[in-house]
């Protein structure tokens, strides 16, 4: 147990202060979401195990539609595996995984790529396929699943590149391999949004990343928020990227959530943890 | 959070080791259950065939004709020290063609197409595993066995036979090299042998000889193997970069001995179907 709590302090930028966080939150100024009665995504108990490896354990947590949900959490806490669950990538040991109302685990194939056709995940590496350059990348959905002429194709990734503020006459005939950290990140969000999709998740979006341009990838997810509206879930390590962006923060620790709330809520808590986590 | 496992006894390992082994056959040939419905079955991404017909083909061309040229030039060597002492040197052509037709040519070509493209395979999906592009793929709604393995299943049940005949005809001219220049035997009594041991098994329909046959059935199943092992491999890479260089090894490994092993199978097979 106490490995998982090193681990989690161990996680970076961990001395935040109080003033520190506000000014982060003022800095961010994640706009509220409007609210509506059924949340967007729902994790109602979700336990999941690989082998005897108790990763999650009864998990529960809404997203409303419009807002943006930073899970904070360590190295190997879970935080990809929930995504993946939310994928439907993998299935869980017990629990629901409601996406506007219907159970991603319990999904058959054709009902599963229907979720997924609004949802874009941005990977951790970004996961961009290496063989294929910018512009197929960004592509790919399209070519996949929609027959369209390539000129209308051509537009929609211009748009797409524009909208991670990239050019695309600079990037689009390059492999992967030739991008920075920083560049690869920003492409993978392209990618994940050109089927316009209301539901964004990203997997540590600025780990591995200096604090300038994690700023700006930053800058990045609230720009998608206020602009496209979309519903985001950040899975992170990184407290002040969570302070900046989120609309609430989870706090993901030993398989379980030990604290939900704003940020605001975050920083008056009593809880223990997350005042560990905090100072 | 890691739980340290149990201290396992041998009976205990073994029986898990037995559970994990009956696991990973079953996904094994579920494996090449959804591959072969997938070639049968719309969509088939032909351009990624055409890239992988060229890279696991056309790639191995050169491998295959230098294994070819060596193993035909060894072959007669060898051949000729036991038949001189019995003057039977004008069956060289025989033993050449009927070993390397028969069996090396498709064991042979199988077991290089394994060292360089099965490793390939292997490490590339394993390379897309550890990176998620194989989740990247699931998320747009593609099936990563349509897309990656589809193509190379099929690429390698195209190209094996086809490498199987270069082998065997470089082989062929192998041994005919060592023949005249070393051996000074001529070119018609060394064809003329090679195509009698042609016909000694027997033809199927009446054309076709049954060596033929067996040596070409051959790569099919090899050619499955390699694609279906090395995708296996890659697919299930986990682990990091490490991790690939797992794949990569394990894929060869447990290639050529399924090479090997199908290799004796099918040749008891085909003697007993055919000629027996
Ligand atoms: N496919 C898997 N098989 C076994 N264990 C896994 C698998 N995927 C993840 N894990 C384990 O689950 C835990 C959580 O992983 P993950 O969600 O990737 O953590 P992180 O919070 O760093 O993203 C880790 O301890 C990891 O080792
Ligand atoms: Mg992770």
């Amino acid at each position: 147990m106490s490995g998982t709590r090193d681990l989690l302090w161990d996680s970076g930028h961990l001395r935040l202060e109080r003033e520190e966080a506000r000014r982060l939150m003022e800095e961010g100024g994640a706009p509220s979401p409007q609210s509506s009665d059924d949340p967007l995504i729902s994790l109602k108990d979700l336990d999941l195990r690989f082998g005897d490896h108790v990763v999650l354990d009864g998990i529960s947590l809404d997203v409303w539609s419009g807002e943006t949900v930073c899970i904070l959490g360590g190295s190997g806490a879970g935080k990809s595996t929930i995504l993946r669950l939310i994928l439907g990538l993998i299935k869980p040991n017990g629990g629901q995984i409601l996406v506007r109302g219907r159970d991603v685990a319990t999904a058959s194939r054709e009902e599963l790529l229907e979720l997924r056709k609004d949802m874009g995940m941005v990977f951790q590496e970004a996961a961009l396929f290496d063989s294929l350059t910018v512009y197929d990348n960004v592509a790919f959905y399209l070519h996949e699943h929609e027959d369209l002429p390539e000129e209308e194709v051509a537009r929609r990734v211009d748009e797409s590149l524009r909208m991670v503020d990239l050019d695309p006459e600079q990037v689009e005939d390059l492999l992967p391999a030739e991008l920075s950290g920083g560049m690869k990140k920003r492409v993978g969000i392209a990618r994940a949004l050109i089927h316009q999709p209301s539901i964004l998740l990203y997997d540590e979006p600025t780990s591995g990343l200096d604090p300038i341009t994690t700023r700006t990838i930053d800058d990045l997810v609230l720009k998608l928020q206020r602009e496209l509206g979309v519903t985001s879930v950040v899975v992170t390590h990184d407290i002040r990227s969570a302070f900046r962006i989120g609309n609430r923060v989870a706090l993901l620790f030993g398989g379980e959530i030990v604290f939900q709330g704003t940020p605001e809520e975050m920083m008056e808590s009593g809880d223990g943890y997350v005042r560990e986590f905090l100072h | 959070m890691i739980v340290r496992k149990a201290a396992l006894t041998p009976v205990r390992y073994a029986g898990s080791s037995l559970r994990e082994l009956a696991w990973h056959t079953q996904r094994y040939f579920t494996l090449l259950w959804r591959s072969i419905h997938g070639t049968v079955t719309r969509p088939f991404y032909g351009k990624d065939l055409a890239v992988q017909l060229d890279s696991i083909g056309v790639g191995s061309i050169g491998i295959v004709i230098l294994t070819g040229l060596f193993t035909g030039m060894v072959l007669a060597l060898q051949s000729a020290v036991e038949m001189r002492q019995f003057g039977a040197t004008i069956y060289i052509g025989r033993l050449v063609g009927a070993s390397t037709v028969r069996e090396l040519g498709p064991v042979l070509t199988a077991l290089m197409v394994t060292g360089r493209a099965g490793s390939g395979i292997a490490a590339e999906l394993g390379a897309m595993r550890v990176t998620e592009q194989i989740d990247a793929l699931n998320t747009m709604g593609v099936d990563p066995v349509r897309k990656l393995v589809v193509p190379r299943f099929v690429a390698c049940l195209i190209a094996l036979p086809l490498l199987t005949i270069i082998t065997d005809l470089v082989a062929i001219f192998g041994g005919l090299l060592i023949a005249v220049v070393k051996l000074d035997l001529t070119f018609d009594l060394y064809m003329r042998s090679v195509y009698s041991t042609l016909a000694q098994n027997g033809f199927l329909l009446r054309y076709i000889p049954i060596d033929f046959v067996s040596g070409l059935s051959k790569p099919l199943f090899f050619g499955a193997i390699i694609a279906i092992t090395s995708c296996y491999y890659g697919l299930s890479t986990r682990g990091g970069t490490e991790g690939v260089g797992r794949a990569a090894t394990g894929a060869v490994v447990t290639s050529s001995i399924f090479i090997l092993a199908t290799d004796y199978f099918l040749t008891q097979l085909i003697i007993g179907l055919f000629i027996e």
